[in-house]
């Protein structure tokens, strides 16, 4: 019997949409394991507030650290703060979202207590009272199942894939003392820039709207967007690594191997042929539509939906069409 | 100063793959292999280092098979000065990769080491940070440029939505990702005169992988193929398909 512990991420004091997920995978692995839910908020003070949502999606308890320290992400502090309850908790699993923030926090917190991590899991299911995660490699080429013999066992959970579930109970809220002194932590954040707008990081947005070689030119973004914006906030934007390669988009919107794999509910391979490795990034998403000049195009092989012809007819069009449904609905 | 790279050899990305027999890692057999791109820009931003300061030895270490060798003669190749192979298993198990690269690191006299931000196989992300953790230094993640100031690395993070500006005090761990390291070509004079650099071996202790592989599957064929139309007459069908029939609009 061993406690399941839900590490979980807010942003200016509302939880991460990743936080109903890592706690639904903790849930269902806490069942197996004959234990309870623990959630785990690290922020500023006043969090505590926003976070008693947790208890309807399984979470027995909710672990709420605040300090001044821990407002905004800090690499040090959060390693020191999460690895300290994590032992003294004695879980038999701690999970996070292998978010940009849980996939530089889970490795320091993993060495911290001197156990693997697997990262980035698509699966979890308990063998005879062992965690066994599935991972995808190869950014998603192959899915290796990965039994992780290690207590607790530390897992990351790509987003999107486990779907919240909501269930009639309500988690008591905790404020756990933080006694670590920040003046020791050496990294130093000195500023933030912000670059992208306030879209969804293409990693975790439920809907993907990814453009490639076949936009033209970087000025024709400006119909992607439009589609993306139609779609809604949970939205976010994706690129091919060719249009990356070719600087028209930045680094961190490229889907596939050399960027980042994706599992959206819905993703929009817009001018996208199809190069395998982009394959792989995006392979794992809910339903793919593709739209494309060319047929014989590798995208429509994976696609669920295709429409052959010029995207700059078709995609203003898809835009109206989605807006006005939107709009109707 | 001394630069230490951590590099990978892992199969090109372009590159289809195949399980093996055993059912639980892939053939080999055909498989190109390169130096994970990520590790790329971490050799190339160490030589930039190296060629600003006009000092210091740039080391590519690698823990792996004798095979491994290939990614260390590259790393030669584009300009490090020597290389090391640390002999012993790569599995899934970073921290137990973390702990052996760790054990050589710390007695290395490097106040800098380098790492692309994952490995473009296994995808996990968490060698770098672990091995910061580890040997008790700061770890920068994915940082698309930096320079060294008085001891202290000023480094470009890229995050969600944008970036940070990160300081860090040396010695500390960097992993590298996409952004002003853009990896040279090894050129035909590197290559030659890599062969003549020192390539040192030597036995690691790895510590029994605790992810344990038991099965290694092709993920299921999507049915796809389904075109709905030709031009934008098309889009209202695919609009009611994605309502009504995947129920995702």
């Amino acid at each position: 019997m061993s406690d399941v512990l839900a590490v979980v991420e807010q942003k200016d004091g509302a939880l991460r949409g990743t936080a109903r997920e890592v706690v639904t995978a903790a849930a269902a692995l806490a069942a197996e394991l004959g234990g309870q839910v623990h959630a785990l908020v690290l922020g500023g003070p006043g969090t505590a507030d926003g976070v008693d949502g947790l208890g309807a999606f399984g979470a027995e308890v909710v672990k709420v650290a605040e300090h001044a320290a821990l407002a905004e992400y800090h690499p040090d502090g959060y390693a020191a703060v999460v690895s300290r309850l994590a032992r003294e908790g004695g879980y038999g699993a701690v999970l996070f979202a292998a978010t940009g923030e849980g996939k530089d926090l889970s490795p320091r917190v993993a060495a911290h207590l001197d156990v693997p991590l697997a990262a980035d899991v698509t699966g979890l299911t308990v063998d005879d009272g062992t965690v066994v995660a599935t991972r995808p490699i190869y950014a998603g080429k192959a899915f290796t199942q990965v039994a992780v013999e290690a207590s607790p066992a530390l897992v990351s959970i790509r987003p999107n894939v486990f779907q919240p579930a909501e269930r009639a109970a309500a988690g008591t809220v905790e404020t756990v003392e933080v006694t670590e002194d920040s003046s020791t932590w050496p990294t130093r954040v000195v500023s933030f820039t912000q670059t992208g707008g306030d879209i969804p990081d293409v990693a975790e947005a439920s809907v993907v709207v990814s453009g490639g070689r076949g936009m033209k030119d970087p000025e024709n973004w400006a119909l992607l967007e439009e589609l993306r914006a139609a779609l809604g906030d949970a939205a976010g934007l994706g690129a091919s690594r060719a249009v990356v390669d070719a600087g028209w988009r930045p680094h961190g919107e490229q889907v596939g191997q050399t960027g980042k794999t994706v599992a959206p509910r819905l993703y929009f391979a817009i001018g996208i042929s199809g190069a395998i490795q982009h394959l792989a990034g995006m392979r794992t998403a809910g339903t793919i539509v593709a739209v494309n000049r060319d047929a014989d195009a590798p995208i429509f092989k994976v696609a669920d939906y295709g429409i052959v012809g010029d995207l700059f007819e078709v995609l203003p069009r898809l835009t109206e069409e989605v807006r006005s449904l939107r709009d109707g609905a | 100063m001394n630069i230490i790279v951590c590099v990978k050899r892992v199969p090109d990305t372009e590159t289809r793959i195949r399980v093996g027999g055993d059912g639980q890692s892939i053939d080999p057999s055909g498989v190109k292999y390169v130096v994970s791109p990520y590790d790329e820009f971490a050799v190339e931003a160490a030589l930039r280092l190296r060629e600003a300061n006009g000092a210091g030895e740039v080391t590519v270490v690698t823990l792996g098979d004798d095979a491994s060798q290939d990614a260390l003669r590259n790393a030669l190749a584009m300009g490090a000065d020597k290389a090391l192979l640390l002999q012993g298993e790569v599995t899934q198990d970073g921290l137990a990769t973390a702990r052996a690269l760790a054990a050589e690191i710390g007695e290395q006299d490097a106040p800098l080491v380098l790492l692309g931000v994952k490995a473009a196989d296994d995808d996990q992300q968490q060698v770098g940070p672990m091995l910061a953790t580890l040997l008790d230094r700061p770890c920068v993640t994915g940082v698309s440029n930096f320079e060294l100031k008085d001891g202290v690395a000023v480094c470009r993070r890229e995050v969600e939505g944008g970036h940070q500006e990160v300081e860090v005090d040396l010695p500390a761990v960097l992993t590298i990702t996409k952004g002003e390291f853009e990896p040279r070509y090894a050129s035909l004079k590197g290559i030659m005169a890599a062969k003549r650099k020192p390539l040192d071996k030597k036995e690691a202790a790895v510590a029994e992988s605790r992810l344990r592989v038991t099965t290694m599957e092709l993920p299921p064929e999507r049915e796809g193929g389904r075109i709905v139309g030709e031009g934008p007459d098309a889009v209202p069908e695919l609009v009611r398909l994605l309502r009504e029939e995947a129920n995702v609009l």
